[in-house]
């Protein structure tokens, strides 16, 4: 194999995990607090469209990202109102949280554009360009955020307090610090980095908003969290691995190798899933959430 | 699901569904108002396109046979205490299942094809719940996880099985030879027609009489059953089900088992009832709107039933108005669906409270 092909996939490796990774850091954020966050997906598609649209309407690539970042925000704290406040059911509220992005950013696209719920293409500073290696600073921005949520959650008094929370909030409570705080925090941080995919996904890797363009890399984000055992290194290897494997398929796309033969694209795309179900399932390693995730807590009274 | 807030059943049965559902359609309203269209012309295109015609209402009863099977596989889950998120992937290995045996035993008269691909579809779909089932019972492997993962295995599959395997050679559609007519289950304007009632032609066929035969086999298997029982009693405390000599472990895999069998009738209606051939994707989303269907019907399946219903016109009603005002597109029905399950499953106890006030403020002011 040429240097030039090594690089080309390690490059498009790249881009296909950025999603991935800031996805899958905002649900470690999240999980690790305590707080089951199957609702990635929906959060990472607001973003994107909220991106898109204030892009193109502002002009600026940045103002689309904090749009991007905002709208986020939005749906995390419908999530953590649910979850948090009234102690409601994380799964469901997650479920719902997926259905309205689908539902509202199809909607309004469709209403504001007119164009089967595309925006119009961005261009120029619209768009994230690239800086360095070829790369936008969002890339750098996103890659940069695995060593801040390592440091804060393992080398803080906030990221011990926020672990804690998510193993046993009632130790966290008794020492007089708000459980409900640290959670409402944890869900923001998500939300944030839910937006940074989105973002990503919109005005930089693509020029504008398509209809369900996430596409389930919410879920894959899931899955690699999963892999990562709520971790953030082995979460920038896990969602580089996935990234991968994504490259390695489009690239292998009606290329018969020696011996084998042409790879079906579906059985590289289902590795990830299946990998995950084999991860759960105890056959290699094993894979323990938070103890406290997805149970609201409820103080004694 | 902590701190109980007692409700009198009525209450709990009716007024907290209800209060979601109308607070569910004032956002709708307020969304349809955001993007400069009049929520009340759209409520009545809604309503006359879904009930107003004799066609409208066979389409709405069509999509409400959908909503009847992946809200019952819902259900019965939620009763065994599992939250099954798979019904998309389950009933699109139903899909599979249906057309491997119409296509495969096309030398069989009608009254044995149609009984055996409904087994086929109960088959697959059931084989497809069952592997998250045992993973959850025996691994210990968390079944909203690997059911999220088996709807996307599902749909890979799927699309591999369709453009490489399945499909006709000389067909470039992904998807299979048309099922042999005998296989098709009638049309309910043909077989009422064979009676000499005349009724507007639409996709409803008889699969509607087994959604609400399966209806009322959940009843019976939920109220009326050893089985349910126990499904219950591990849906509501499995440490106690011990106890009580019931294996959760096993219960687990067979109330898994029942609800991808329950999925697979979305494939027996809009396959052998409507398409008359596998495509992809022909499970749109509705295994999703399953979840609501079953929230909204607190798991009962007159519950259910009604809340399919309610789903049926939406999406009927959803399509005409996204062709008499372009601007409210059937995603509606999407958004719709979100803020119901957001409003009845997962901010349920805020309703509760509200009601649980108010009640206890007319008691006072009684008093």
């Amino acid at each position: 194999m040429d240097l030039d092909i090594l690089v080309t996939v390690f490059d498009s490796s790249l881009r296909l995990s950025i999603p991935l990774l800031a996805a899958c850091l905002a649900g470690l954020w999240s999980e690790r607090s305590g707080v089951v966050d199957i609702g990635l997906e929906g959060k990472m598609l607001v973003a994107a469209f909220a991106a898109a649209a204030a892009s193109y309407a502002f002009g600026s690539a940045w103002i689309g990202l904090f749009a991007g970042i905002g709208a986020s925000i939005v749906f995390a704290l419908i999530h953590g109102f649910a979850s948090i406040s009234q102690r409601g059911n994380q799964i469901v509220s997650g479920v719902a949280i997926n259905m309205l992005a689908a539902g509202l950013t199809a909607i309004v696209g469709n209403a504001w554009y007119g164009q089967g719920g595309r925006t119009p293409p961005l261009e120029g500073a619209q768009r994230f360009g690239d800086v360095i290696f070829g790369h936008s600073a969002l890339v750098y921005l996103v890659l940069l955020a695995v060593p801040i949520t390592w440091f804060v959650l393992a080398r803080t008094r906030f990221g011990l307090r926020l672990r804690a929370v998510g193993e046993n909030p009632a130790a966290v409570d008794t020492a007089g610090i708000s459980v409900t705080g640290l959670r409402y925090s944890a869900v923001v941080i998500g939300g944030v980095l839910c937006g940074l995919a989105g973002a990503y996904l919109s005005v930089g890797q693509s020029a504008g908003f398509l209809p369900n363009m996430t596409a389930g890399k919410g879920f894959i984000a899931l899955a690699a969290l999963i892999f990562a055992k709520w971790r953030a290194w082995p979460a920038l290897g896990a969602c580089f691995l996935f990234g991968l494997l994504d490259a390695v398929a489009i690239r292998l796309q009606g290329i018969a190798l020696p011996g084998i033969g042409e790879v079906p694209v579906q059985a590289i795309q289902a590795l990830p899933y299946l990998m995950t179900v084999i991860l759960l399932a105890g056959v290699i390693g094993t894979a323990i959430p938070p103890r406290a995730s997805g149970v609201p807590y409820v103080k004694e009274r | 699901m902590s701190a109980p807030i007692d409700l009198p059943k009525w209450a709990d049965t009716v007024v907290v569904p209800a209060v979601s559902v109308i607070a569910a359609f004032l956002v709708a309203g307020l969304v349809v108002l955001g993007i400069g269209e009049n929520p009340l012309t759209a409520t009545r295109v809604l309503l006359q396109g879904s009930l107003g015609t004799g066609e409208g209402l066979g389409f709405t009863l069509f999509y409400m046979t959908d909503f009847i099977f992946v809200g019952l596989a819902v259900a019965v889950a939620y009763h065994a205490g599992l939250f099954n998120i798979g019904g998309e992937g389950q009933a699109t290995l139903a899909g599979l299942g249906v057309a491997l045996v119409l296509n495969n035993l096309t030398f069989l008269p009608g009254f044995l094809l149609i009984p055996l691909g409904i087994l086929g579809a109960a088959a697959f779909g059931a084989a497809w719940a069952a592997v998250p089932g045992y993973l959850q019972a025996r691994r210990g492997s968390h079944i909203v996880i690997t059911t999220i993962m088996f709807n996307w295995l599902a749909s890979v599959l799927i699309v591999y099985l369709l453009v490489n395997v399945l499909r006709e050679p000389q067909s470039m559609n992904p998807e299979t030879r048309a099922f042999p007519d005998q296989s098709h289950i009638p049309f309910m304007h043909e077989a009422l027609g064979a009676f000499g009632i005349e009724i507007p032609a639409s996709q409803l066929n008889l699969t509607l009489f087994l959604a609400l035969a399966a209806a009322y086999g959940v009843w019976l298997l939920i109220y009326r059953s050893r089985l349910g029982y126990a499904i219950r009693v591990v849906g509501s405390n499995p440490t106690a089900a011990v106890y009580a000599g019931i294996s959760p472990g096993r219960i687990i895999i067979v109330a898994m088992v029942i609800s991808g069998a329950l999925a697979g009738g979305l494939a027996v209606n809009e396959l052998m009832g409507y398409q008359h051939r596998l495509l992809l994707e022909f499970t749109a989303g509705y295994g999703f709107v399953g979840i609501a269907v079953a929230l909204m019907g607190r798991a009962h399946p007159v519950g259910i039933i009604l809340a399919s219903l309610l789903f049926g016109i939406l999406y009927q009603g959803g399509a005409e108005l996204a062709f008499e005002q372009p601007a409210i597109t059937r995603d509606m029905v999407v958004v719709i669906g979100g803020i119901i399950i957001l409003f009845a499953g997962a901010l349920d106890g805020l309703f509760r409270r509200i009601v649980a006030q108010a009640l206890t403020r007319s008691r006072v002011a009684r008093a």
